[in-house]
């Protein structure tokens, strides 16, 4: 019955290119959402990465200097063809844009290059003569004459190590490491190093806040779930009024609530429950208080479209086939809602992530949270490198988590 | 954060609009300081140029300047900015270097008023001050005594971060004014400071924005607190019964700075020097409690608004100038430290 006029081969190749050209139709239904996605996301995310561990900042402005560091061991003393070298080079640089960008990198390795730097730059530049600077013919010994810091080889270790565009100390950096002079990787000393207690803490303030707002948010759910639509919709509006408030605004309102001599203290000293006020803001409590409360709505949302999901016969013929309701509830009506579960956890654990905000306005100084610093070095300190570097720490951490997280949720929800 | 959007709008709603008279966008901190920076210079200003201000509220942020700079789009003219900030900024190539003929010469100002980059736009001043209700047998006088809390118990409040803390910390600790930077800036002089914060530790709470220190005040949430000396003085004037310490005080200066590659660049420096006019410095020092950076100012000052200026000898004599030098040499290492010692 196979129709004569069409053989095989032609008719294979009928349906391949069929669906080629479903295929490209779709593709091209999709590209402007790829389109987007590559530049709100992919492009960010990858210029993210790429500023961590990129700065090519010393190897331009100082180009003459880096080659002549580039044989020296960093143990041997200091050839003085670097030091006539770094002259040509800061006398080259008439930009004073691209020597400051210089002098605040090698600062963050060496404290005081800044001053250093751009002062010999300055002079070279203004009255090289009255410095004792001769800009035709470089000495090599005029740099230690007009600055004796120039005598310290950890300023010249920072440069030989910053000439190199891609380097990790910013990386590094985030994870309290560094590189010691002769380029092994080495913990900063105690004193300095934070971020790991910092990574540590936003982990743990997070996974407090999630195990709150499941703990409220459950039995919220499940009571909205068994209301009828319009009283339900009512309970709806109260739980998602503070989602539409500011996170500025709420924040204020807790200050209101907590503080010292404020509501809630007076109250309960008036209750006769305490007698001295609790100490409820600008520390870790004043934190996951309001952190669980601006979070709250997105554990209920996804646990009540759950809890909608599940039939209410099902409880009804445990009930019938004899179960205790309690244990009903337990074992039949609870697992049909894991997946709203596994979705509000995730959701509130990776928003609690990012909060600096709440932190900022009701912690104290050991509350903040990594994407504080994230801001502190974006806009404070101006240090993109490092404001990049932390941002790929918290973004590695938490799709660690995410993949852990998605390979435990497998394992228990979708194969219950 | 709703501020700078409504502020935006505003810009966006004036370009809309757009006629003859030429616009010069100033940026300012906001709050009754912004206020009386309107009053005392843009209105004057308006007056004899033709010109129109604009002015746009920000927190310092100086990634909005790098950002404006490095895309060669700058729509900012003028920016009030703080001194450590300034020293990076005309370092990294942010702001434009000043034309001093073009105001007067440098002798017309203070001398720490003149920078490469900025001209002295007032002197604020970061003071301890506390409630007087609470300590009705005399309050605290010194650093030291801002530490005893046997004496005068309560939770104290210090901006957070090294800076300022640091200095108040090593004053504290019986360092003199004049040695503190030289102190602070050796590994003894730190590890001193930092221990003298850790024994506070329990006692203190951290402010982040000006407004806060003020509130906990009087909302009797803290005892004693750091606070900018304009902030207490503006609840002082709303009847709260709030005392300031000069004694050990941090003073510095805030400066106009105009960023590289502003179109405006001579209307900027116009504005500059109707905001160094004598009388022009006296009326914002009547409004806001900072003290002129020209000389010639004070004179015209009545006494009552000079007793509350950081700029007042008397005031002075115990006071410390903030440095930023050295603190754009050792900043980065100190904050890091100060991080890692919340942390511990």
């Amino acid at each position: 019955m196979t129709p004569p006029a069409v053989d095989a081969p032609t008719l294979a190749r009928a349906v391949r290119r069929e669906r080629r050209r479903r295929t490209a139709g779709g593709l091209l239904l999709v590209a402007p959402l790829l389109v987007f996605l590559g530049l709100t996301l992919l492009l960010p995310i990858g210029t993210l990465l790429a500023r961590a561990v990129h700065d090519p900042q010393v190897a331009t402005a100082l180009p003459a200097t880096a080659q002549a560091l580039d044989a020296w061991d960093r143990v041997a003393p200091l050839p003085d063809a670097a030091r006539v070298a770094l002259q040509r080079d800061l006398l080259a640089a008439t930009d004073d844009a691209r020597i400051g960008g210089v002098a605040r990198r090698l600062n963050g390795d060496v404290p005081g290059a800044r001053s250093l730097v751009m002062g010999t730059w300055r002079a070279l530049h203004h009255d090289p003569a009255a410095a004792g600077f001769d800009p035709t013919a470089p000495r090599a010994a005029a740099l230690e004459a007009f600055d004796a810091r120039w005598a310290d080889p950890a300023v010249w270790i920072a440069i030989a190590r910053n000439a190199a565009a891609f380097n990790p100390d910013d990386l590094l950096a985030a994870v309290d490491l560094r590189r010691d002079a002769q380029g092994g990787i080495a913990r900063v000393p105690a004193d300095e190093s934070a971020f790991g207690r910092i990574l540590a803490r936003t982990l743990g303030v997070s996974a407090a806040v999630t195990a709150l707002c499941l703990l409220l948010g459950y039995p919220l759910a499940w009571w909205i779930s068994t209301l009828p639509p319009q009283r339900a919709a009512l309970a709806m509006i109260a739980v998602l009024l503070p989602f539409w408030t500011s996170v500025l605004v709420r924040a204020a309102a807790w200050v209101v609530l907590l503080q010292r001599e404020g509501l809630v203290n007076q109250a309960l000293i008036a209750a006769g429950v305490i007698a001295e006020p609790l100490a409820l803001i600008f520390n870790r409590t004043g934190v996951v208080i309001s952190m669980t409360h601006v979070l709250l709505p997105f554990m209920v949302l996804p646990l009540l479209a759950a809890m909608r999901a599940v039939p209410p016969t099902l409880m009804r013929a445990a009930v019938s086939l004899g179960s205790p309701p309690l244990q009903a509830f337990v074992r039949v009506w609870m697992p049909q809602t894991r997946a709203g579960v596994a979705a509000g956890v995730l959701l509130v654990f990776i928003l609690a992530l990012g909060y600096y905000v709440t932190p900022a306005l009701l912690g104290g100084a050991d509350d903040q949270m990594l994407s504080y610093y994230v801001a502190r070095y974006a806009n404070v300190e101006i240090d993109w490198g490092m404001a990049c570097a932390l941002a790929v720490v918290l973004l590695a951490a938490t799709l660690v988590l995410y993949t852990l997280y998605r390979r435990v949720a497998r394992d228990t929800v979708l194969g219950a | 954060m709703i501020r700078p959007v409504v502020s935006s709008l505003l810009l966006i709603a004036c370009a809309a609009t757009a006629h003859a008279a030429p616009e010069l966008v100033i940026v300012n901190f906001g709050g009754a300081n912004g206020a009386a920076q309107r009053k005392a210079f843009y209105e004057p200003f308006e007056r004899t140029s033709g010109a129109k201000v604009v002015a746009v509220e920000y927190n310092g942020e100086q990634a909005r300047v790098k950002a404006m700079v490095e895309a060669r789009k700058v729509t900012w003219d003028v920016v009030e900015v703080e001194s450590p900030d300034l020293s990076r900024g005309c370092d990294e190539g942010l702001y434009e270097r000043v034309d001093w003929s073009k105001l007067g010469g440098k002798a017309a100002y203070l001398p720490a008023a003149v920078h490469d980059c900025g001209v002295g736009a007032f002197m604020w001043s970061t003071v301890m001050a506390y409630d007087t209700s609470r300590f009705p047998g005399g309050g605290p006088k010194t650093w030291a005594d801002f530490w005893d809390v046997k004496r005068f118990p309560g939770k104290r409040g210090l901006r957070k971060g090294a800076r300022y803390a640091l200095e108040f910390a090593l004053l504290a600790d019986g360092v003199k004014p004049a040695d503190v930077y030289k102190v602070l800036a050796t590994r003894d002089g730190a590890d001193r400071a930092f221990r003298r914060l850790t024994e506070l530790a329990p006692h203190l709470q951290w402010w982040e924005a000006g407004a806060q220190p003020v509130q906990w005040l009087v909302a009797n949430d803290v005892a004693i607190t750091s606070a900018y000396n304009g902030r207490i003085d503006a609840a002082r004037r709303e009847g709260r019964p709030l005392a300031v310490v000069w004694a050990g005080s941090l003073y510095d200066f805030d400066y106009w700075a105009v960023p590289k590659g502003s179109p405006n660049r001579d209307l900027a420096l116009r504005y500059i020097a109707t905001a160094g006019v004598p009388d022009h410095q006296a009326a914002f020092a009547r409004l806001m409690p900072y003290g002129p950076t020209v000389p010639q100012a004070v004179a015209r000052i009545d006494a009552e608004t000079l007793k509350h200026l950081p700029s007042t000898p008397a005031n002075m004599t115990d006071a410390l100038k903030f440095d930023a030098r050295f603190w754009a040499d050792q900043g980065e290492v100190l904050e890091k430290r100060f991080a890692a010692w919340a942390a511990r």
